[in-house]
């Protein structure tokens, strides 16, 4: 068999080995509900970080407006199963379609600022989508939508978590994935190399868009309701604070991220006073001792022992 | 001037380029035959980066058309002019500066791909193949610039001679026709310049290029070049076989100032 395809396998492998033994010990009841819940939270955090580090870490635009995404998502998701009793499958497919496709309408035009300019005109786009369905009475306004299902688990989240990773790993890995890091780096050089920058860009930002969408139909069918104030700016943050913690342009990073910004707040719950300042007091040591993030440029697989194994 | 048997690769009528009050290049004719190798020297900010800008796709010329394969390419994008045969490097380096040689080697053969999005995602069709062929060639391309044994570094962590030949070498990754070399060069001793010198003549052969280059090192630009174009003010003041330039009164008056010629 091919060196590319046993790596993916032997990866693969790995992934529902874990799967087996957090499955097992939630049945087996040695994972609390609290704890239950926050391994769910961190696969979503998971897809949610790593579809942004997509954008942010490995075409270097700055996006802020990833929560306006999942908000698209989760709430196409619920009036699909709540209003037209569609199965999850289609309510998580069709969320990811709206998310994608505003994030391609979007991205045409803003992409083409920069930086700074760029981070303004997503969290304002972010903030527009929160108000606009805020005034939505259909979904129930700023009150939120009540009664969804409680169709989402611990198995759904971790296997979409797993396909968002081997969607961006190979992603990444492949001539679309390489030119999206060389406009990261240089985008005169990309272009005269002959990539085309605007699409690589459009195209990073709507398959971003696309998994936070999924990631929003996940989040609503967890909570049994859902309110616009759940996908604020605070909430972009808090995403983006997951991929530069763990390292922009790194998978591994961004599920380091998204595992220890949830584990952080979980862990504090019992202080709620002083939860913030440890949770600040830690980002600012991690930035300070490495402001690279967690893991830099460098993902796991990278590491010589690990390597070694999976290209036996 | 070219005769009618063989179309000039690249020609262009009549360019100019303003720049709000300035002229940067006024009607500047120049063609260049499939397989030369040709210089285009001028004092500092002659308009030789510019040109080579308005060649391929950076600026649009204010006037005048750019002719490749007879083709007009006025108004394509840069990544456009790239995909039909024109590669280039640049004065100061613009190498992916944080990705590996290998890497940087590998995204100029972007345009050469054909696997579509979804190929790749599922790793189906045609991506095997062809990324094991992109690595292939790659690897070969850094042997012959002596840069397969920094295959795995971090551009940015190479000397300065290296990095000058990473980007031809990439330049060359993405099969150009024509390469245009900005000052390749620039900051190189004299040994490295001499090396550099027997490498353009010997990649213009292996991979039948034309080359067209900008250099400041009269060395190199006497050395290897057939045909040269001088600049001064955007405008073109002599053009000829490097003995004839050597020798004409117009080109010493530029470079050294009036009282060097009487």
């Amino acid at each position: 068999m091919d060196a590319v395809r046993k790596r993916d396998l032997k990866m693969l492998v790995f992934g529902l080995l874990v799967y087996a033994v957090l499955q097992g010990l939630i049945s087996g009841g040695a994972i609390g509900s609290f704890w239950q819940l926050n391994i769910i939270l961190i696969c979503f955090n998971v897809i949610m970080a790593s579809s942004l580090n997509l954008i942010n870490g490995y075409t270097g635009q700055f996006s802020l407006g990833h929560a306006g995404f999942m908000a698209i998502g989760a709430y196409v998701g619920v009036v699909a199963t709540t209003n037209f009793h569609l199965p999850l499958i289609c309510a998580l497919v069709l969320g990811a379609i709206c998310a994608g496709a505003l994030g391609f309408l979007i991205g045409l035009p803003t992409l083409r600022l920069r930086g700074d300019y760029l981070a303004i005109a997503t969290l304002g786009l972010s903030e527009i989508i929160r108000i606009v369905i805020m005034n939505i009475e259909y979904v129930g306004g700023a009150a939120g939508f009540k009664g969804i299902q409680h169709l989402t688990n611990f198995t759904w989240v971790y296997f979409v978590m797993l396909v968002t990773l081997f969607f961006v790993k190979n992603f990444v890995n492949s001539s679309h994935g390489r030119a999206c890091i060389a406009v990261r780096e240089n985008e005169i050089a990309a272009e005269a190399m002959g990539v085309n920058t605007t699409r690589y860009k459009v195209m990073a930002f709507t398959i971003g868009a696309a998994f936070a969408g999924v990631a929003g139909g996940l989040f609503a069918h967890q909570f049994y309701l859902i309110s616009p104030n759940s996908f604020n700016f605070l909430a972009s943050f808090n995403y983006l604070i997951m991929v530069v913690l763990g390292g922009m342009g790194s998978i591994t990073g961004s599920i380091a991220g998204a595992f220890v910004v949830t584990f952080i707040s979980a862990a504090l719950a019992s202080f709620p006073e002083v939860r913030m300042i440890i949770y600040a007091l830690a980002l600012i040591l991690l930035m300070f001792y490495r402001p690279q993030g967690l893991f830099g440029y460098m993902e796991v697989t990278n590491f010589a022992p690990i390597k070694k194994f999976l290209n036996r | 001037m070219s005769n009618n048997s063989t179309k000039p690769l690249l020609k262009t009528e009549d360019v100019s380029e303003v720049f709000g009050g300035l002229k940067a290049v006024s009607d500047f004719n120049f063609y260049i035959d499939k397989g030369e190798l040709v210089g285009l020297i001028g004092p500092n900010g002659a308009g030789k980066t510019t040109i080579f800008n308005l060649m391929t796709g950076v600026y649009v010329p204010t006037t005048g058309e750019i002719l490749l394969d007879g083709e007009s390419i006025v108004g394509l994008k840069p990544y456009q002019i790239t995909q039909r045969g024109i590669a280039r490097t640049f004065q100061n380096i613009r190498l992916f500066s944080e990705l590996s040689v290998l890497d940087n080697v590998k995204i100029a053969y972007h345009c050469h791909v054909k696997y579509g999005l979804l190929e790749s995602v599922f790793r189906v069709g045609r991506y095997l193949d062809e990324e094991k062929e992109i690595e292939h060639e790659s690897l070969k391309l850094l042997k012959i610039f002596k840069l397969d044994e920094h295959a795995n570094e971090v551009a940015k962590n190479l000397p300065y001679g290296a990095q000058r030949r990473l980007e031809i070498a990439r330049a060359l990754a993405a099969k150009p026709k024509l390469l245009l070399l900005d000052e390749p060069a620039a900051g190189m001793n004299p040994q490295e310049t001499y090396e550099l010198m027997e490498m353009i003549r010997w990649i213009r052969k292996q991979f039948g290029l034309t080359v067209l280059l900008i250099e400041h090192d009269m060395s190199l630009v006497m050395g290897i070049c057939e045909r040269i174009y001088v600049l001064e003010y955007g405008v073109i003041i002599a053009t000829g076989t490097p003995a004839e330039i050597q020798n004409d009164p117009e080109v010493i008056r530029a470079y050294l100032g009036d009282e060097a010629v009487n």
